[in-house]
């Protein structure tokens, strides 16, 4: 693992850019760059990060930089590696595709699948807030069951989200990919580990990472960091690496923190504890210990059961 | 008069010959998807890759979106682009079509044009252009095989000058050119690359230079990219010029905005796009053999417009048949005869206008059509009042 000491001070996602602080997309970007060692291009799907670091005339990215539109950031980094590979080049740069989980899970899926499946020579990093935040907190295929968003409200006959969250993860794995991780930006240098697995690939890599939006979730900006590590400790986002569709756990989680401690500090949560909704927030308990079930199998790994007494009684 | 050239002309349909032109070009990239009657141009590129007869990367996209996306990428990166689509294509494409002119990336695409679903059609009219006519493009039309591949070389050399940046469309009609086989004269490989060069990036996506492309501009600078384009577009016509002064030294063929036929004295014009031109001429040749004064004006450059021009060849016209191969549902005319209805705004033409509508969806336009409306337009001229000002041809009553 890399050392603090070891990364570069250079700041190429400059200050100055007009995200939210606390903002858990920001921290990717900018330790995405410092894990980077060669020349790197960036394409930027359209959302929180492409618009804010770039209000002309002003722009926060110290290396060269597209966006184009919302749903094709994979194609737009397949055709600049076609060309870096016409010129010869495409051994000295390093291409990363940043798109939001609504450009991602939802929207951007088709053009990934082609690049994907093509082998084209990528990065792509999913900075996943489990929701569309840029345009006001809408649901998306990576907001997790019984979140409320403004599409999805905590009404008072149905308790947020409806569905659970797309396993982006296994689909990028079903095409085959060399490499593909989850990540969190609370563990800045497991998550460089993996940026420098990624690009080192000769073909597509994939890294999706947990970025808590504090506006979105409703939580204190300086909980960040707090909240991002609570979802890996409470086994809500396990961490892992797939390598040619090897599964590796980068994070055990023998002793699970309570799930309550990353549910209850989250506005988006908060109607799962009235008591009417007992019934949905064991669900939400169900699929947490499904989806940690399912990895840790796909790890090798035993399947463990969680003990949920609160939910046993509810039947 | 340039000089005679000799050249070799070898048996091409329109797809085959636009491909041809994007191999001799010598581009870089090509991202495109298939779909009729656009499929045989990808087709055919992908042989030449297969049998190592160029060495483009060819990108297999999986969609239009994605490939005129990846085009987008690559043209950033400096590369010469190509692509091509039809119809839905081009209308998937439709978001992507703005992007390209707004981040101002030369990019040639040839259309072989195709009606839009529903009811679902894969024959020719320009119902697809001219739902994107709006998007910023440079915007030819072809009216057979030869000039599918004249004008695709030169697109090339207009998109990449640093005077205009912009993306070319390279119209084709579906299967009338697109698939009909003709003789075409082709230049030499060599021939072409001093014609064209290299492409000389103005800026591009270069680590040793990084720079943002796409950036967000709102109230206080969106006009000003815009009206820049506005710009752009208004140099075009005096680089499409030079570029057909280059390309008339090197082939002896000249290409120009619009291509008069016996209009000098002609009581009524007929004016359209595309491969009906051939058709016009050849009944308006008939119709003069018999005494009547009519003419045939072909647009080659549909966008940017070339107003003052048609206001020049059409000023002592007394009727002009505007042909439309598309329909603009709840306005006045079609599109073509919008653009030529507003000449008499702009200019000091007062003829009279009339709008056909025919040959949607690929339904025939015969030289009888073609002769009933030249039959109207001078009976209307000599005082008689004829048909309402938009009449569909050959459509059942």
């Amino acid at each position: 693992m890399v050392t603090l000491k070891e990364l570069p001070a250079q700041e190429l996602f400059g200050p100055g850019h007009r995200m939210c602080s606390g903002c858990g997309a920001a921290a990717t970007a900018r330790i995405t760059l410092k894990a980077l060692e060669k020349p790197a291009i960036i394409v930027n799907a359209t959302g929180c990060l492409e618009v804010s670091g770039t209000i002309y005339p002003d722009t926060a990215w110290k290396l060269p930089w597209v966006h184009a539109l919302f749903e094709d950031t994979a194609a737009v980094a397949s055709g600049i590696e076609a060309s870096l590979q016409k010129e010869g080049k495409a051994e000295d740069v390093d291409i990363i595709a940043f798109g939001g989980d609504g450009g991602t899970f939802d929207i951007g899926i088709q053009a990934l699948s082609g690049a994907l499946e093509r082998r084209d020579d990528f990065t792509y990093i999913c900075y996943d807030n489990e929701a569309y935040m840029n345009t006001g907190i809408q649901r998306s295929g990576a907001t997790p069951y019984g979140a409320a968003t403004t599409t999805t409200p905590a009404g008072s006959k149905i308790p947020g989200k409806t569905d659970a969250k797309k396993d982006f993860i296994g689909v990028c794995v079903a095409h085959g990919v060399e490499y593909a991780a989850t990540a969190s930006v609370a563990y800045w240098n497991d998550y460089i580990t993996k940026v420098r697995r990624a690009v080192a690939v000769k073909g597509p890599a994939v890294i999706h990472v947990l970025a808590p939006c504090p506006l979105g979730w409703r939580f204190e900006t300086s909980e960040t960091i707090k909240l991002a590590k609570l979802a890996v400790q409470t086994r809500y986002f396990p961490l892992y690496e797939v390598e040619n569709g090897k599964y590796k756990l980068s994070m055990k989680v023998p002793k699970p923190v309570p799930l309550e401690e990353f549910l209850k500090p989250q506005g988006r949560f908060r109607h799962l504890f009235a008591p009417e909704f007992t019934k949905n927030l064991c669900e939400f308990r169900r699929q947490v210990e499904h989806n940690w079930n399912r990895i840790a199998q796909l790890c090798g790994g035993e399947s463990i059961q969680i003990a949920s007494p609160a939910c046993q009684t509810v039947g | 008069m340039a000089k005679s050239v000799s050249q070799k002309i070898i048996g091409l349909n329109g797809d085959e010959a636009v491909a041809f032109a994007a191999k001799q070009a010598n581009v870089d990239v090509v991202a495109a998807y298939p779909i009729t009657p656009q499929t045989i141009i990808v087709e055919k590129f992908g042989e030449y890759v297969a049998n190592g007869e160029v060495d483009t990367k060819f990108v297999c996209v999986e969609s239009e979106h994605s490939a005129l996306s990846a085009c987008v990428g690559s043209s950033l990166a400096g590369s010469r682009v190509f692509t091509a689509t039809s119809s839905q294509g081009l209308a998937l494409m439709h978001e992507v079509l703005y992007l390209a002119s707004g981040l101002r990336t030369p990019i040639v695409m040839a259309v072989a044009n195709r009606a839009l679903s529903a009811p679902i059609n894969i024959h020719n009219d320009h119902s697809d252009m001219m739902g994107s006519r709006d998007c910023g493009w440079i915007q030819i039309y072809a009216e057979n095989a030869q000039e599918a591949y004249d004008w695709t070389l030169q697109a090339f050399k207009i998109a990449e000058d640093h005077e205009v940046l912009l993306p070319v469309t390279v119209n084709l009609d579906g299967f009338t050119i697109s698939h009909a086989m003709e003789g075409v004269a082709v230049l030499k490989d060599d021939e072409i690359a001093n014609f064209l060069g290299k492409r000389r990036p103005l800026y591009k996506v270069d680590t040793s230079n990084p720079m943002t492309f796409g950036a967000c501009a709102l109230a206080d600078y969106y006009m000003e990219f815009k009206r820049q384009q506005v710009e752009a577009m208004s140099n075009a016509p005096s680089v499409i010029t030079e570029v057909a002064d280059g390309f008339e030294k090197i082939s002896g063929r000249r290409y120009s905005a619009i291509s008069p036929f016996n209009v000098e004295d002609a009581d009524v014009a007929l004016v359209c796009l595309g491969s009906v031109a051939g058709t016009a001429r050849w009944v308006a040749s008939r119709l003069r053999s018999r005494g009547k004064h009519v003419g045939v004006v072909k647009i080659s450059q549909y966008r940017p417009f070339p107003t003052m021009e048609l206001a020049k060849v059409l000023s002592n016209v007394q009727d002009v048949a505007v042909i439309d191969r598309a329909v603009s549902f709840g306005a006045p005319y079609g599109p073509l005869c919008s653009d030529i209805a507003s000449l008499k705004a702009l200019t000091a033409i007062h003829t009279r206008i009339s709008n056909i509508i025919c040959g949607l969806g690929g339904r025939d336009v015969r030289p009888t059509d073609i002769e009933s409306v030249f039959e109207k337009a001078l009976r209307r001229a000599a005082g008689e009042a004829v048909d309402e000002p938009v009449s569909f041809l050959g459509v059942r009553a």
